[in-house]
């Protein structure tokens, strides 16, 4: 096993967002404030390795009939375990954050792991790829924060960075990217700079267009 | 032939392995300007005509001229008004240009044109800089054509935009609409959208103070009021018809966006294009019967709550962008429908949403443009139903 390359493979390689195209959804929520962002990702990353860890210490005994139920049951344990742990030590950030905590249930990623890797692994190895995907999920989620927060309000961190004109600054403040569809563009902006990177990550065309008849043929 | 040896004699240089090899798309955009390309097609299928996309594009980018120069006309028509009611003078360089070369007589046709010339070709100018930067570099990096659609693209987004918008707001959403519109698909032909309405659309989003339409656009600091449409909403018919006369809207002796005051100059500019079959007039009814039956249909219904209701067709006809958009927008022969009962469809749906946004939709007093961008993702859904339908009905004659 190679920990390194499980640990930071999901990061450019292969990138939870930019590449298998999971937890689309909370990118876009979550991104306009990077205070939010952070502790989103952390809790995402915190969840995802310790249910990559559990899931994978008894997948043994899961029948695979019933497997998605059990795997959701430990998610779902955890993700309240880190709802409560927010409500008792940051309440306003888990109030920003609101629905979303909850969600990651839901989460692609989560699940994905949880499917794809912890099922025919061992425990440790599980838990690293989780820590490793939820890296690779905070660097998408932590450029589209910065670039959010600081080019629509200014700020990063909520601390000021560029004066707005409303405040007698010079910076006139971009609100298409405090509404969640900038997060679209600018994920999309960010897979094409990863993929011209990496090339062997583009995707083979579905279809070419076929060649004209040529004159000899048609006539 | 003086140019045409010239540019023979620059070919070599622009082939691979010439000196400017990376250059070429820009030596081949010139060269077609002035000449007819002498390839011709080698496959099976084609028609011969001595028009192409080329010469199309640049038959569109004429026929904006009248709303165009209309438009500047207008745009200083309308500042020179406030400017004589307050008596002040513009600052800066078009202050001093307009001291040297006119003045501000509201009669003088001269002194409005040269007002509005200064605020519309410098974003105008803005807009074809960057917009063509981003089209060459694409072209180069990918190897296809500088196409003209680019000119076109250009001239319409500078004519929708108010004439007071920041020069580097226009910068970035031509930007926006360019390489996110349409350069990300594949360029010119592969965009499923209009890229100047898409540039629009980023602005319209991202700067809403300067671009929401519910204050109107005069070249001045500090000079705005309702535009009709925000009159209609918030005070109904009455309030409109108070500040402008049918006639004043129709001729486009109103305040707004550059190019889509005059609704009779857009019909002059969109005549060419329909007689001359580039714009497809399906489209252009399809927008006028939606509007007209959509907003009948209100008035019939009627709201105590809302007077935008009460607003007949002809108005809504010469407000607001409808015009400029049905004629100009709606009919891009890329983003448009291809069918000709999908571009029925695809008209009417534009003529319907528009009217909805306007006189439903709270938030947004103008709804042309978030309609034909509507309506573009909409164009292929309808094709496909032609084209099944007709699949169907020659199978059925088969059988």
């Amino acid at each position: 096993m190679d920990i390194k390359d499980t640990l930071f493979r999901p990061v450019f390689k292969n990138n939870p967002i930019a590449l298998q195209i999971l937890g689309i959804c909370s990118a876009l929520a979550v991104t306009s404030s990077l205070q939010v962002t952070v502790v989103m990702c952390i809790a995402l990353t915190l969840v995802t390795a310790f249910s990559s860890f559990f899931i994978s210490s008894i997948r043994m005994f899961i029948p695979s009939s019933i497997r998605i139920i059990v795997q959701m049951t430990i998610i779902a344990s955890l993700v309240i375990v880190v709802d409560q742990i927010l409500k008792a030590v940051a309440y306003e950030i888990s109030k920003q954050l609101s629905v979303f905590v909850g969600l990651i249930i839901t989460n692609c990623i989560v699940m994905g792991r949880a499917e794809a890797y912890a099922m025919k692994n061992p425990p440790i190895p599980s838990f690293l790829d989780g820590i490793g995907n939820g890296l690779g999920y905070s660097f998408v989620l932590l450029v589209v924060g910065t670039i959010r927060e600081l080019l629509g309000s200014g700020k990063l961190f909520g601390i000021e960075i560029l004066p707005l004109v409303t405040e007698g600054g010079w910076y006139t403040p971009n609100g298409l990217l405090l509404l969640p569809p900038s997060a679209f563009f600018l994920i999309g902006l960010l897979i094409w700079a990863i993929r011209s990177w990496q090339t062997e990550q583009v995707e083979e065309p579905e279809f070419t267009i076929a060649k004209h008849t040529p004159v000899e043929e048609s006539a | 032939m003086g140019l045409r040896s010239t540019l023979d004699n620059l070919e070599p240089h622009f082939k691979p392995g010439g000196r400017y090899e990376s250059w070429y798309a820009l030596y081949e955009a010139v060269d077609t300007i002035f000449y007819s390309p002498n390839h011709v097609t080698r496959s099976s299928a084609h028609v011969r005509d001595g028009v192409d996309l080329k010469r199309i594009m640049i038959t569109v980018w004429f026929a904006t001229f009248p709303a165009m120069f209309y438009g500047m006309w207008n745009l200083g028509f309308q500042a020179n008004e406030v400017l004589a009611a307050t008596g002040g003078q513009l600052d800066g360089w078009r202050g001093g240009v307009i001291g040297a070369l006119g003045g501000y007589d509201v009669n003088s046709v001269w002194h409005c044109f040269l007002f509005g010339a200064l605020h519309f070709l410098p974003l105008y100018i803005v807009t074809f800089v960057v917009g063509g930067f981003w089209e060459v570099l694409f072209a180069m990096k990918r190897g296809h054509e500088v196409n003209e659609g680019f000119f076109v693209t250009s001239v319409l987004f500078a004519l929708t935009l108010p004439p007071d918008l920041p020069l580097w707001q226009a910068a970035l959403g031509i930007s926006f609409g360019v390489v996110i519109g349409k350069e990300v698909f594949g360029g010119t032909g592969k965009n499923f959208l209009n890229p100047a309405l898409t540039g629009r659309a980023f602005l319209y989003f991202a700067y809403p103070a300067q671009l929401s339409g519910d204050t109107v656009w005069t070249a001045i600091d500090g000079a705005t009021m309702a535009t009709p449409l925000g009159v209609v909403a918030s005070e109904g018919m009455a309030g409109v018809t108070q500040m402008y006369s049918w006639w004043d809207a129709f001729m486009g002796t109103i305040p707004g966006s550059i190019g889509e005051t005059s609704t009779l100059m857009v019909m002059i500019g969109g005549a060419v294009l329909l007689l001359t079959r580039i714009a497809s007039w399906r489209v252009v009814a399809g927008c006028f019967v939606g509007m007209i039956a959509f907003s009948t249909l209100l008035n019939t219904v009627g709201s105590d709550s809302n007077p935008a209701f009460a607003m007949p067709w002809y108005w809504h006809m010469v407000v607001g962008s409808f015009a400029f958009g049905a004629f100009f927008m709606a009919t891009d022969p890329v983003s448009a429908a291809m069918t000709n009962k999908g571009r029925w469809a695809y008209g009417i749906l534009i003529g319907v949403m528009c009217v909805l946004i306007r006189v439903v939709n709270p938030a947004f007093p103008e709804g042309m443009m978030l309609a034909i961008l509507f309506a573009n993702l909409f164009a292929p859904l309808f094709d496909h139903f032609v084209v099944q339908a007709n699949v169907k009905r020659r199978l059925a004659r088969v059988q």
